[in-house]
């Protein structure tokens, strides 16, 4: 991570001429024009981030840094808050106090345009919320097309590069409720890619899965990790993890107990309360 | 996932079945027909006869009721119903049959204007831009009122306020005109309602996932919640439609409009009977009939297409 460029280059020419994930060129404009954005080291950093629904207290204080091209999974049990951390990214939450900046940018402040920021960060969720009254292509192109002014033929043209690219051509006319679970997600994926996002958050994606469909998801997500892709995962799925992963952060009741390397965080963890999940963990046989 | 149970049934034949004391096979038929409806032979000829007999009885009423053949003189006298409905002019009879094409004309321009209106309506409510903040509070009034007076009261108070009020342009119109604007009026208020029951009906994450692409408030309703939102609300909005092409005859209370039910009232005033207006109720059920089925269709394959879906779409 020393070389100076931190624009989240993914190099096109991995994902093959067409199948551009992230819009290089654009990036670059604006380090070029010494835009704030992009003068900063780190993708992501959270800042003491807090966050409540009514009394409930959810995230209580979130320190994290993410450079570009890292992967980072959230493990934790369920209501650690590890979605509404990745809500909160993607600002679908607002947070109650601290800050989140991307590439550098205090996208919490007063006056940011959200709707400007989500552009470049893609999402997925775990109930794959697609579409339903659209096509898989018009899923995948409502978004190029609607948000950032792409010609619809343009659009189309890409969106199928990218269903070629991920084994889903075949399905381009069909509506997400012929899909199969596995299928619907790998289309979410591809809707979030195209969009170039420098960032993608991954919020459980395989949860609502049948077991054989997982692996089909955590190919594509293997895919872009080696691809590059900055991305934020929250998972269950530990040994996909401990695979994946740059560095494993732990949560537990909204703060993040312990971070490090997969095989340090995995094999021999500091914290107690890390221990005591990682041993539920395998003792369920998911390790 | 395939049912296995069933194929493993098959393994246990007849006479092992017999032999562990359970009824031979057929022995529950006689309860199982009559549980479905108009199933079976028997509930076929029950309700036959039950069905013959109620008929029966209504017709009866009207035969030999006390005051039967006076009834059947007013309201059912073929001569005048005929008169009725073609109109004869040398006997100053208006046509009722020409009248309801007046009475269409109205509810076609009426259900147009009142799809549109209401879904602006419906959108207003829906945006959460302060600057908006007055149209909203217009919006919600505008329903609560219009739902809450009833549509002839609103008929009378265009049709004869309007005039009153000597504005060039809006005072000058004619009846027609005003009865259109106070269907429109009274109408879109409930429609307002049935299209923000649809848009409340699409699931918030439908709109987490359109706003994560960066879509604005307004264009995640325009192309992810409308969509959805208005194909869930055709079925009521249709049986809205239904009670809009009868309440088209309300027009009539203005007097000059010479629609449908116009036509009968003066018809039976020349003829002294009522048979017009049995002309004009059949017209209307002609109409609205026909819509009905078409709708309880529509429904009938929403249900079946939820079906069909109900495990891919969570």
């Amino acid at each position: 991570m020393s070389e100076p460029d931190v624009t989240p280059d993914l190099g096109g020419a991995q994902l093959g001429d067409t199948a551009q994930l992230v819009d290089a060129a654009k990036l670059d404009d604006g380090a070029q024009n010494g835009d704030p954005a992009f003068a900063s080291q780190e993708a992501v950093r959270l800042e003491d981030v807090h966050k409540s629904f009514g009394d409930l207290e959810v995230l209580r204080g979130i320190d994290l840094s993410v450079a570009p091209h890292q992967v980072i999974c959230l493990i934790g049990a369920s209501g650690s808050g590890k979605s509404t951390l990745l809500r909160c990214v993607n600002l679908l939450e607002s947070v109650n106090r601290g800050r989140i900046l991307l590439w550098g940018q205090d996208v919490t402040a007063p006056g940011v345009d959200e709707n400007a920021v989500r552009r470049h960060i893609g999402i997925v969720f775990q109930s794959f919320n697609l579409f339903p009254h659209m096509t898989v292509l018009r899923n995948i192109t409502l978004g190029p097309t609607r948000v950032l002014g792409v010609p619809r033929d343009e659009a189309e043209e890409a969106g199928r590069a990218l269903l070629v690219r991920f084994g889903l051509s075949e399905k381009q006319d069909d509506y997400p409720d012929r899909l199969s679970g596995g299928q619907q997600q790998r289309v979410a994926i591809v809707r979030a890619l195209a969009m170039q996002p420098g960032i993608m958050l991954l919020d459980e994606v395989t949860s609502a899965l049948d077991p054989e469909l997982v692996s089909e998801v955590l190919g594509v997500i293997r895919e872009l990790a080696a691809a590059g892709m900055t991305m934020l995962i929250a998972t269950h799925e530990m040994g996909f993890a401990r695979d994946i992963a740059d560095r494993v952060c732990f949560l537990d009741e909204g703060v993040i107990l312990e971070q490090g390397p997969p095989g340090q965080v995995f094999t021999a963890p500091g914290n107690s309360r890390t221990q005591q999940f990682l041993r539920r963990i395998v003792d369920a046989g998911r390790l | 996932m395939p049912v296995r149970g069933s194929r493993e049934g098959a393994y246990l034949d007849e006479q092992t079945l017999l032999a562990a004391g359970a009824p031979p096979p057929g022995s529950f038929e006689g309860n199982g027909r009559g549980s479905h409806l108009l199933g079976g032979q028997r509930a076929a000829a029950v309700s036959t006869v039950s069905t013959v007999v109620f008929i029966g009885a209504v017709i009866a009423l009207f035969v030999f009721a006390p005051g039967a053949a006076a009834v059947r003189h007013t309201f059912f006298n073929p001569q005048q119903m005929k008169q009725a409905f073609l109109g004869d002019p040398s006997k100053g009879l208006y046509s009722v049959g020409k009248g309801l094409i007046l009475n269409i004309e109205m509810f076609l321009i009426a259900e147009v204007l009142i799809l549109f209106c209401a879904l602006v309506i419906a959108v207003l409510r829906q945006l959460r831009n302060p600057v908006l903040f007055p149209f909203r509070m217009l919006a919600v009034v505008y329903t609560d009122v219009f739902r809450g007076v009833p549509l002839i009261i609103v008929i009378y108070g265009i049709g004869f306020g309007a005039p009153a009020l000597y504005i060039r342009g809006i005072s000058t119109q004619s009846d027609f005109v005003y009865g259109i604007a106070a269907l429109v009026l009274s109408y879109s208020a409930y429609v307002a309602e049935v299209y923000r029951a649809g848009i409340n009906s699409v699931h918030q994450s439908q709109v987490a996932a359109a706003r994560s692409l960066g879509l604005s408030q307004w264009k995640s309703l325009r192309f992810v919640v409308l969509p959805q939102a208005v194909r869930t609300v055709i079925p009521p909005l249709l049986n809205d439609f239904i009670s809009l092409q009868k309440d088209t005859a309300l027009v009539s209370t203005l007097g000059a409009v010479i629609e449908a039910n116009r036509a009968a009232q003066i018809d039976s005033s020349t003829l002294f009977v009522y048979s017009s207006y049995t002309v004009a109720a059949l017209l209307f059920l002609c109409l609205t009939i026909p819509l009905a089925r078409f709708t309880d269709r529509l429904i009938a394959r929403d249900v079946s297409r939820r079906l069909a879906g109900g495990r891919a779409v969570r």
